[in-house]
């Protein structure tokens, strides 16, 4: 038994990691095997409405589940963040609606460019401030964080509803974005193509910068071992900060869009998208953003067809799907930190 | 005597015992004392959610599980006995029994499946996946009208010696007539006390203990020998058979289930609440919590209408003291405890004694 150890040369490349393609295949194996069950343009139609749904709820998922790789911090009221970015855009799309109405696409997106950054600055300071006042305290004790965070999620829609009122705020889709286009015999409405777009946009952009940038190395680092960046002397803390309050401002951007695609504002529309993107993180895993990118995916996709084949099934179809991903594999797509 | 039915965990203060006293005495007398649907409404409603909130502080306060499931398996022992009732011609008791050992068995099956998948791993993924399954449970229930009667749900009568047309006997017991809505009241009132001290001598047993050291520190009580997985998911069936069993209650006293009223994400809040502000981790907390939360709830409101009339000037103020925007001080008053008084007004109330 004395087998030598081989001596790596000095010069020899480090072993690359091993990529984990397979869940990169299950979004396009989903797609592929609805395709015999029904015609080709409701295939088309229902694809790009699945599309369009994962992007939105990625955008508002992305956030809690970095927040939660970094810090281990799991934002029950992560959702008030989705409400609270809605109805701020209000401020913006209720006077200008005379923007909206007129056809130009140039005009209906200036004004909706605007509603989103209002939108966006409103939450990531709520987000900072929510990070200050409700979660610092209970920084390790899972238990507080998730009452207290629970408590924050019921204040927070209350507070919606004596600052914006309690009735339902309809919301109507700029003049430009209404109505379809039509891919020979398959219909696809403008606004989910938007949607597709914004959303391939910033996972392109959360993807570079996680993956490019310093910053981006730095949260890496501290998704997969926090006390060791701080030994190298960063302060995770204001790293975590930062990143809540980024997630929240794209919780805000998604909520926006989100009002736009049901064009109507509920105070609770955070806390019942919620549960969707909870399911979305446990499938992508905790922590990791590819994961729920591919999550999404598959949630907003398999319920789409689900939904056309058999309604009743789409009840439980997000259920379902998050138990066989679980049995395949019980931490999720990608455990932490393999992006 | 008395020490043996409360399994030796007496309320160890003296404040905490009157008050216990007090609710125990004013639930038992309440059709006496009150004349009215009202109140004898809300005694019926803070009996059952004292059981309800304390099989969820078996889970929350004993064990250290966050559940938001618990609404479910309330709701499944309400549909239970509501379709049961419902789907046969003439109410009879075969049929309540019938649907509550249906609503019982699928909530075994159920808490057992769940607990086995999902509390294996960290607590944090327990209570994400209860969410989920929660709500998809509710959608589903709304949605299978046939069934349930969707978010209408169902009213359904009951045998004839609960219904409020029938008599007992003929002449007055302290001024008001023995009939049904009073002996529904006293089944509800029993069963309840029933099960109230059946969780305390629970977490008053060794399994209990188990529990308690689970919670303290789970990587310990694994050292010490006990399957930490096996007690959990134990502990977590128990607790939801529990609810289901206050759920049945609950329908049999208001002749109707809906989505509303046993499934909603409402309902999970207000058990929060009541566990958090009563005090974690004691059954006589739920006590407490639950009658002053139910309390409040029926009237409160109505004293909150007035500050808003008396405040409609001030634009945000009248909207904040709004009746329908109560959760908001509740809420605010729920993050408020859990910094400053997790012990809750149970754990206040006997560290006083102890500081003296």
């Amino acid at each position: 038994m004395s087998a030598t150890l081989p001596i790596a040369q000095a010069d020899a490349p480090l072993p690359a990691a091993r990529r984990d393609i397979a869940p990169l295949l299950l979004v396009p194996a989903v797609v592929l095997a609805a395709l015999p069950f029904m015609s080709f343009p409701t295939w088309i139609t229902l694809t790009v409405a699945g599309l369009a749904m994962g992007m939105m709820i990625f955008i508002m998922a992305s956030g809690l589940t970095l927040v939660f790789g970094l810090m281990s911090v799991l934002n029950f009221g992560h959702g008030a963040f989705v409400s609270v970015g809605a109805f701020t855009a209000t401020y913006v799309l209720l006077p200008m609606r005379g923007w909206l109405e007129t056809d130009s696409l140039l005009a209906n997106l200036g004004v909706l460019g605007l509603a989103v950054l209002l939108a966006m600055a409103a939450t990531a300071l709520l987000g900072w401030a929510f990070e200050r006042v409700i979660i610092m305290p209970v920084y390790g004790q899972y238990l507080k964080q998730i009452l207290i965070t629970m408590g924050g999620m019921i204040v927070s829609e209350q507070l919606i509803n004596v600052i914006w009122g309690a009735e339902q705020i309809a919301l109507p889709l700029p003049a430009a974005l209404r109505g379809a286009v039509f891919l020979g015999e398959a219909a696809i409405e403008k606004y989910r193509l938007l949607a597709v777009v914004v959303g391939g946009v910033v996972f392109a952009a959360l993807f570079l910068t996680l993956n490019r940038t310093k910053i981006g190395l730095l949260i890496r680092a501290g998704v997969e071992n926090g006390e060791m960046v701080e030994a190298m002397g960063y302060r995770i803390r204001r790293l975590f900060v930062g990143v809540f309050a980024a997630g929240s401002a794209l919780a805000g951007l998604g909520g926006v869009m989100w009002g736009l695609y049901k064009e109507t504002l509920v105070a609770h529309m955070g806390s019942e998208i919620m549960v969707l993107t909870f399911i979305v993180i446990i499938i992508g895993g905790l922590g990791s953003v590819g994961g729920c990118f591919i999550g999404s995916l598959l949630i907003a996709l398999v319920g789409n067809y689900a939904g056309f084949l058999a309604p009743k099934v789409a009840l439980v179809s997000n259920i379902v799907l998050m138990i066989a991903v679980l049995l395949w594999r019980p931490a999720g797509l990608y455990t932490k930190g393999r992006h | 005597m008395p020490i043996q039915l409360l399994s030796g965990d007496l309320p160890r203060s003296r404040a905490l015992t009157a008050i216990l006293v007090a609710i125990l005495l004013g639930l038992l007398c309440a059709p006496f004392l009150f004349s009215g649907a009202r109140p004898l409404n809300t005694a019926a409603t803070i009996c059952v959610y004292i059981v309800l909130v304390a099989s969820y502080d078996l889970l929350l306060g004993y064990t250290g599980i966050v559940s938001f499931a618990h609404t479910m398996f309330y709701g499944i022992g309400a549909y239970g006995v509501g379709i049961a009732l419902a789907s046969v011609d003439e109410p009879t008791w075969g049929a309540i029994v019938t649907g509550l050992v249906a609503a019982l068995l699928l909530t075994v099956v159920l808490a057992f499946v769940i607990g086995l998948f999902a509390l294996r791993v960290r607590a944090i993924f327990y209570a994400m996946i209860t969410l989920a399954v929660a709500s998809s449970f509710s959608v589903l229930a709304s949605q299978l009208s046939d069934f349930t009667g969707g978010e209408d749900g169902r009213t359904f009568s009951v045998p004839e010696l609960l219904s409020p047309g029938y008599t007992l006997m003929e002449n007055e017991v302290f001024g008001r007539s023995i009939d049904g809505k009073l002996i529904t009241y006293y089944i509800v009132f029993a069963g309840c006390l029933v099960l109230f001290l059946f969780l305390l001598r629970l977490v008053n047993s060794p399994f209990g203990r188990v529990l308690q050291a689970i919670r303290e520190n789970e990587f310990r009580a694994e050292a010490l020998g006990y399957r930490t997985v096996v007690y959990r998911i134990w502990a977590n069936v128990l607790g939801a058979v529990v609810a289901a069993l206050a759920g049945a209650l609950m329908a049999l006293w208001l002749r109707y289930v809906g989505p509303k009223t046993s499934l909603g994400f409402e309902v999970m809040t207000d058990i929060l609440l009541i566990v958090v502000i009563g005090g974690m981790g004691t059954m006589y907390g739920a006590v407490v919590g639950a009658a002053l939360f139910i309390l409040a709830q029926n009237y409160l409101k109505t004293l909150m209408g007035q500050a808003s009339e008396m405040l409609s000037g001030v634009p945000l103020l009248a909207a904040a003291v709004h009746p329908d925007r109560w959760m908001l001080w509740l809420g605010v008053l729920f993050i408020l405890s859990i910094y400053f008084f997790p012990i809750g007004i149970v754990g206040k109330l006997r560290l006083r004694r102890a500081g003296r």
